[in-house]
């Protein structure tokens, strides 16, 4: 069996769970496999959805003692029904929790682990996995030598498709409680906004937006193309008031949008390290030399404060982001 | 208190990548190595809280000679004693995590500090999976860090905020940027650094879980299109390549 950790919120399965779930099914299809979804918490209520996506058996652990993460607890879940199920293959999101627990579920499984892949195939029941690393300027093809191969999906890469699996329902035990760390509050939950990590459009500024107050212009383009706002360090660390969570790079998130356009950035390689993965880049940059031209794969040599706000007015004109 | 720090030698991101012959991994030729950034957070926090209530801070890599300069450095920096178990450069995050774990098992450490990603490899596993090796508590990716009497409490980030973990020590913590600023080696601690020795020990021998069997280069982009005419033409010419070219809409 190929065994995937779903997320829910909201009482729906979440789209980067959905997303692990569907290539769960595409590898179970290719190597005649079956395919589980686990979900864990104080109600796993929007379970049944996971049959839309391949599960052919939904297992739910719930309980009070689930109402908030634990990573020893939902390690142990997690490694234990891998263990109940005889499963050969640990998937989830490379979510935040995805890959806070997946890790800690491969060693005690005395399984390899390859985090945030954006490629996974299947031949003779041995998982390959590709991810990109060294800031994204290389690809690893990674193999496993253990009986059991767990590996972390990054978020938009991996289509969600719809595919009709069986869906039987079977309940887990929920751990008994007396973990070793567990989450006792969340601090801020994102305005209604998707995370930068899961958008399917982001419209990113740099220093060449000159003032946090600016980026309204960028606010208004996201809103007419249904996308989210990102930024780069440089912007995070000009004292604009921006956050670092809307921070693109090395050192922020890294993002896989289906299209990022990238207003008054330069293009360092470290801002790159976040955002090469993304499907298509658009550059608006007055310097023609500006490296993000390089990775482009459409570039507009202007000044951004004239070309932003006529996007936004071309974007509502043609109807974008209405459907 | 007794703080172990776990740093990584890793290419500085400005490198260019050449894939070696065996074509599977990093050509080491033209290769400037740096102490992974976030474990430059993990060893401040230890130095802070050793200044703070007073603690012993043993900085520790796995790898091989080179390793050396990351130990000198976390000794510069303030690290009482430096530890490099050796081996072949060779594993994934599973094996440096047993290595790791079969070194720290019995020496009674109360805190395990290490970065949230390894810069490059980036797999964010080896905390969490030493954590669970020697069956402590754990929390990741963590920007704020508070002790108490065998607890700690840690704000670690999350999709679009952070939440609050708490937990029992001893734990493995695995620091993001923002958990501190790390300073800088003072020419006093560079000088003190010179007579602590640097204890080599061979790495337990572990079965890695996972291995690279092909590094490539990324394809390359194909070549980009500018668009042309005056703002108000290249909104309108983008909008329209991107619905019907790239068909994002
Ligand atoms: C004996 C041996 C020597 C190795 N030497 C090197 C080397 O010199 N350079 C290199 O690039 N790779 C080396 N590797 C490979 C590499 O360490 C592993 O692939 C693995 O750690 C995954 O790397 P990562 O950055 O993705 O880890 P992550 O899981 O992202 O690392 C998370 C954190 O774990 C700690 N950590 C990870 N690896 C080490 C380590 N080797 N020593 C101390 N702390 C660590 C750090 O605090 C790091 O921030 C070695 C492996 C083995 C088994
Ligand atoms: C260890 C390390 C980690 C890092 N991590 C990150 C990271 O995670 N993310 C990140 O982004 N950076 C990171 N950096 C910083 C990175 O090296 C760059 O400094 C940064 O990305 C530059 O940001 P920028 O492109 O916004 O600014 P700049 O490089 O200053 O570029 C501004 C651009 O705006 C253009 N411009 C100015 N005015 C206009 C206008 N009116 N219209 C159109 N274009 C205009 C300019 O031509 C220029 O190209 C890191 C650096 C280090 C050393």
């Amino acid at each position: 069996m190929i065994l995937v950790f779903c997320e829910l919120k909201d009482g729906q399965i979440r789209k980067p769970s959905a997303e692990a779930l569907s290539e769960g099914r595409r590898l179970a299809d290719a190597s005649g496999k079956k395919v589980g979804a686990l979900f864990a918490g104080a109600s796993c209520a929007g379970a049944a959805e996971a049959a839309k996506f391949g599960a052919d058996v939904i297992l739910t652990a719930e309980g009070a003692t689930l109402a908030s993460y634990s990573s020893d607890a939902f390690a142990q879940l997690l490694a234990d029904a891998v263990k109940a199920k005889g499963a050969t293959v640990l998937l989830a999101a490379a979510t935040a929790v995805g890959k806070d627990v997946l890790p800690r579920a491969a060693a005690r499984l005395g399984a390899g682990y390859a985090s945030d892949v954006t490629g996974l195939s299947m031949a003779d029941g041995k998982l390959q996995a590709v991810r990109p690393v060294y800031a994204g300027k290389a690809f690893a093809t990674t193999t496993f030598s253990s009986a059991v191969q767990t590996a972390t999906t990054r978020p938009n890469v991996f289509p969600a498709a719809e595919k009709a699996g069986a869906g039987a329902v079977e309940t887990l035990a929920a751990p008994a409680g007396d973990f070793k760390s567990v989450v006792k509050e969340i601090l801020a939950k994102a305005g209604g906004k998707v995370d930068l990590s899961e958008a399917n459009v982001i419209v990113s500024g740099g220093r060449g937006m000159k003032d946090g107050a600016n980026f309204k212009i960028l606010e208004e383009l996201a809103d007419a193309l249904g996308g989210v706002v990102g930024a780069s360090r440089a912007a995070v660390d000009a004292g604009w008031g921006l956050p670092h969570s809307m921070q693109v790079g090395q050192t922020g998130k890294v993002v896989s949008p289906t299209l990022y356009i990238a207003c008054g950035i330069s293009g360092a390689i470290q801002h790159i390290a976040g955002m090469s993965g993304s499907k298509f880049i658009v550059a608006i940059n007055k310097d023609p030399e500006a490296p993000i031209f390089k990775l482009a794969n459409y570039g507009i040599v202007g000044d951004l404060f004239e070309v932003v706000p006529e996007l936004t007015k071309a974007a509502k004109a043609m109807g974008i982001g209405q459907n | 208190m007794k703080i172990l720090v776990a740093l990584k030698q890793v290419p500085d991101t400005e490198t260019k990548i050449k894939v070696a012959a065996d074509g599977k991994s990093l050509d080491p030729a033209d290769v400037k190595w740096i102490t992974s950034p976030y474990d430059e957070y993990a060893l401040e926090e230890a130095i802070r809280l050793k200044e703070g209530k007073g603690a012993e801070v043993v900085a520790l890599s796995v790898g091989g000679d080179t390793a050396k300069d990351v130990l000198k450095n976390a000794l510069a920096l303030g690290a009482d004693s430096a530890v490099l178990l050796k081996g072949d450069g060779q594993g994934d995050a599973f094996a440096v995590a047993q290595m790791i774990a079969a070194y720290a098992k019995d020496k009674g450490f109360d805190l395990i500090l290490c970065g949230n990603k390894g810069l490059g490899g980036d797999n964010a596993a080896m905390g969490p999976m030493l954590a669970e090796l020697l069956g402590i508590a754990q929390a990741n990716v963590i920007v704020k860090l508070e002790l108490g009497e065998g607890t700690f409490k840690a704000e670690r980030e999350i999709e679009g905020g952070s939440e609050i973990v708490e937990g029992a020590l001893p734990a493995v913590i695995t620091a993001q940027k923002g958990l501190n600023e790390p300073r800088y080696a003072s020419l006093k601690g560079i000088m003190a650094a010179k007579k602590k020795t640097i204890e080599e020990l061979d790495a337990a021998a572990v079965t890695a879980g996972a291995q690279v069997s092909a590094l490539a280069l990324p394809p390359e982009r194909p070549a980009g299109r500018l668009l042309q005419g005056d703002a108000a033409q290249q909104a309108q010419a983008l909008l329209q390549a991107l619905k019907d070219e790239a068909k994002v809409f």
